[in-house]
């Protein structure tokens, strides 16, 4: 006599504090072993691209910052890149400065929460601790420049709403100073901790292939070994001004590709922002930070693809221009959206506590992928 | 002991018994598990920069007092579904499993519930009840990743047992007592006495043991470790993943007594290993009763180390907690069965050729 089995159908969320943000992953499991993942989205929706045509351009900036709010600066950033480059606005040298040292502290701050969660999804609760009490560092250098801690508002079209507070250069080196051994001990604390690496090498392999087939970018893409980066492929603001490294993962603990290459891609990236902000800071010149804003910004008809690499990978914008005061369509091309697609793929085979794993080394936002 | 010290004062046999059952949860247990969930909130706080509970009293001392208030107001949330029967029978089975191991728990030469001769077979089993009411909490709530939570830690306590009960097979060839009292007054006077440094035995026998004895502790700290579900070994709660695993669905007082069932095994293995391997309640450096002939002084020593080694074994249990990953499933049961047993294995092989030979 055969035992009778069935598959059991597991709803991992949106209320569940690994999915990071209001996702359902559906899991049909067998035992512990995944069959299948399918991920459920739509529980953050807030029609920002509808919503962006009734506004002005002007006014679609706020908007911006609620879709990574992990990296506000950096959707922001391309925004007002994209629309720019559509009117031909010339920006000032200072404040392409500012905005690429906004940038990077933004993308260390938004590491620092990819890695202190996914320290805490693994079960070390610590390490989230120390990374969010660096993170409050950054929060504090935008606060004194912008008065916001997450949702700045802070680039604008063709300028900054403010220029730099004078404590921030002082602050800044202050922080650099201190980050660097902080880093260490993080490495320490949970990168090479043997548990760690048990728990993410040679999990999720995400071959380069697979990777570039579903269009993965940004720490995902380059952890399985592929040199893809948009500061260097496909340079805006000043970035060809700057040396540093794009890390790649190697596959130093398992497979290239694994959970493990994927959050180490991200400890060196923020070393690599470390550098281009200590240069950006020497170089910084003086200027006006409001003098290239337009009074009405009204671009000429057509339209414009514009990306930038956020924290997360490449951020898209595609902006159709009518002529008139309103964008007739703006269309989002986040990078956390396209790369949730692959997770499917990644968890088969595996068990239970590695969807964890392997949800938290790709990085989302929800706010970015539900829009 | 105590028991007859309350026979005498009751004079009926049954008062007695009743009064002395209770007396470890009012006099102990409880006033530990307040104490060592601020120990942990604090230490907890202390390794990630922070200061932990602040507001309820001098640094956050009366926290804990606090907590267990709301949680006995906390309606008690049965959903439609739930089993009841098992449902509300789990959480006591639970309890009563760690409980019933302070009955030989010998925390002095006095304070000793019951000085029963088969004392490590006996804490074994009634700590193995843990296991059924955990299996019943995670049937009975409905609840999948209850259900998940439940069989993960029926295969982790189970598994885990099986090195503990190999270690402790070693620490009876040694003493040749299954009795916690005699083993703790076998390991009497000064701390080269102790079992983790070959116990109180002499020549060559001594200096073979003392490596295969800390190995021994090593894996019965952290087999004990598993069996109690702490970091590295929490999977069936594993917040991230299973949200709390077979306690997702309690709420109000039936929390409470799986919470504070955890906090009393925390020091129920704190105490084993102590016992076993680290003197139990002898003093490291001879007795002031002793010294200044006070001879009631001495029981009270006793109490203080006892529970000393218990909080500090109990602080290392919180000090990985804070520092550690998790383990994945299949992870925890390849350390088990391809290490710890094997290692078990050898040691208790080589240790009963010691003990026949030497």
């Amino acid at each position: 006599m055969a035992l009778k089995t069935e598959e059991m159908v597991l709803n991992m969320g949106p209320q569940h504090p690994s999915t990071h943000g209001v996702l359902r992953l559906e899991l049909k499991l067998e035992g512990e072993i995944i069959n299948d993942v399918i991920p459920h989205i739509g529980y953050l929706h807030r029609c920002f691209e509808k919503h962006a045509e009734a506004m002005t351009y002007p006014q679609v900036i706020p908007y911006t910052d609620r879709l990574d709010y992990l990296a506000s600066m950096y959707n922001e950033f391309g925004y007002a890149l994209a629309i720019e480059r559509l009117m031909g606005i010339e920006v000032p040298e200072r404040v392409e400065y500012i905005r690429v040292i906004m940038g990077e502290f933004q993308r260390i701050a938004s590491h620092l929460v990819a890695l202190g969660t996914y320290g805490a999804d693994i079960g070390a609760f610590t390490p989230f601790l120390f990374c969010f009490r660096d993170r409050e560092r950054i929060l504090h250098l935008f606060e004194i420049t912008c008065g916001a801690r997450l949702l700045y508002n802070y680039i604008w079209i063709g300028g900054l709403s403010h220029d730099l507070h004078p404590d921030f250069i002082r602050k800044s080196k202050e922080f650099i100073k201190d980050f660097r051994p902080n880093l260490k001990e993080l490495n320490e604390l949970l990168t090479y901790n043997q548990i760690f690496i048990d728990r993410t090498a040679n999990v999720g392999i995400l071959p380069a292939e697979t990777a570039i087939n579903y269009g993965i970018s940004g720490p995902s893409l380059r952890g399985s070994g592929v040199k893809w980066d948009i500061r260097r492929n496909d340079p805006y603001s000043i970035y060809d001004k700057f040396d540093f490294e794009i890390p790649v993962g190697t596959g130093e603990k398992g497979t290239a590709g694994d959970c493990w290459d994927r959050y180490y891609v991200r400890i060196r990236e923020m070393e690599e922002s470390l550098k281009i902000i200590e240069q950006a800071i020497e170089q910084i010149p003086q200027g006006d930070v409001s003098s290239a804003i337009p009074r009405r910004v009204k671009p000429p008809a057509g339209q414009i693809y514009s990306r930038v690499e956020t924290p997360r990978g490449e951020l898209g914008y595609f902006i159709i221009s009518d002529g008139s005061v309103n964008p007739q369509r703006v269309k989002v091309r986040a990078p956390s959206f396209v790369n949730l697609e692959v997770i499917g793929e990644l968890c088969k085979g595996h068990m239970v506590a590695d969807v964890i794993a392997i949800l938290g080394s790709i990085d989302i936002v929800l706010g970015e992928i539900d829009r | 002991m105590i028991y007859d010290w309350l026979f005498r004062l009751t004079g009926s046999e049954t008062a007695a018994a009743i009064i002395q059952s209770l007396l470890p949860l009012f006099l102990f247990i409880l006033p530990f598990a307040l104490f060592a969930v601020l120990l942990e909130r604090k230490v907890s706080a202390h390794m990630q920069d922070r200061l932990g509970p602040m507001r309820v009293g001098y640094h956050g001392i009366l926290q804990t007092v606090a907590d267990i208030i709301k949680l006995v107001q906390k309606e008690d949330i049965v959903a439609k579904d739930n089993d009841r029967l098992f449902f509300d029978l789990s959480p006591v089975i639970v309890f009563t499993g760690s409980y019933a191991a302070f009955a030989v728990i010998p925390f002095s030469g006095i304070f000793l519930g019951s000085n029963i001769d088969l004392g490590l077979i006996y804490i074994v089993a009634v700590t193995g009840l843990v296991v059924a009411g955990i299996l019943m909490g995670g049937w009975a709530s409905n609840n999948k990743y209850s259900l998940l939570g439940a069989m993960r830690a029926a295969a982790q306590i189970i598994s885990y047992e099986i090195p503990t009960l190999l270690i402790i097979l070693v620490v009876i060839m040694v003493s040749g007592t299954l009795n916690l009292y005699t083993l703790s007054e076998w390991q009497t006077s000064y701390f080269w006495n102790w079992l983790i440094l070959g116990g109180p035995v002499f020549g060559i026998e001594k200096l073979l043991f003392i490596p295969l004895m800390m190995m021994s502790a090593l894996i019965i700290f952290t087999s004990t470790l598993a069996e109690v579900n702490r970091t590295p070994f929490d999977i069936p709660e594993a917040e991230s993943e299973l949200v709390s695993g077979y306690h997702t669905e309690y709420s109000g007082m039936k929390f409470a007594m799986f919470f504070l069932a955890e906090y009393a095994n925390m020091f129920a293995v704190a105490a084993i290993v102590s016992a076993l391997f680290f003197g139990g309640f002898q003093s490291p450096f001879g007795y002031l009763g002793d010294l200044f002939n006070l001879p009631w002084l001495i029981p009270i020593e006793q109490f203080f180390w006892f529970t000393v080694k218990g909080i500090f074994f109990v602080f290392v249990q919180m000090w990985l907690r804070w520092t550690l990953p998790r383990f994945r499933v299949d992870q925890l049961m390849t350390f088990c069965w391809k290490y710890l047993i094997p290692f078990a294995f050898v040691i208790l092989i080589i240790v009963g050729l010691i003990t026949v030979l030497v």
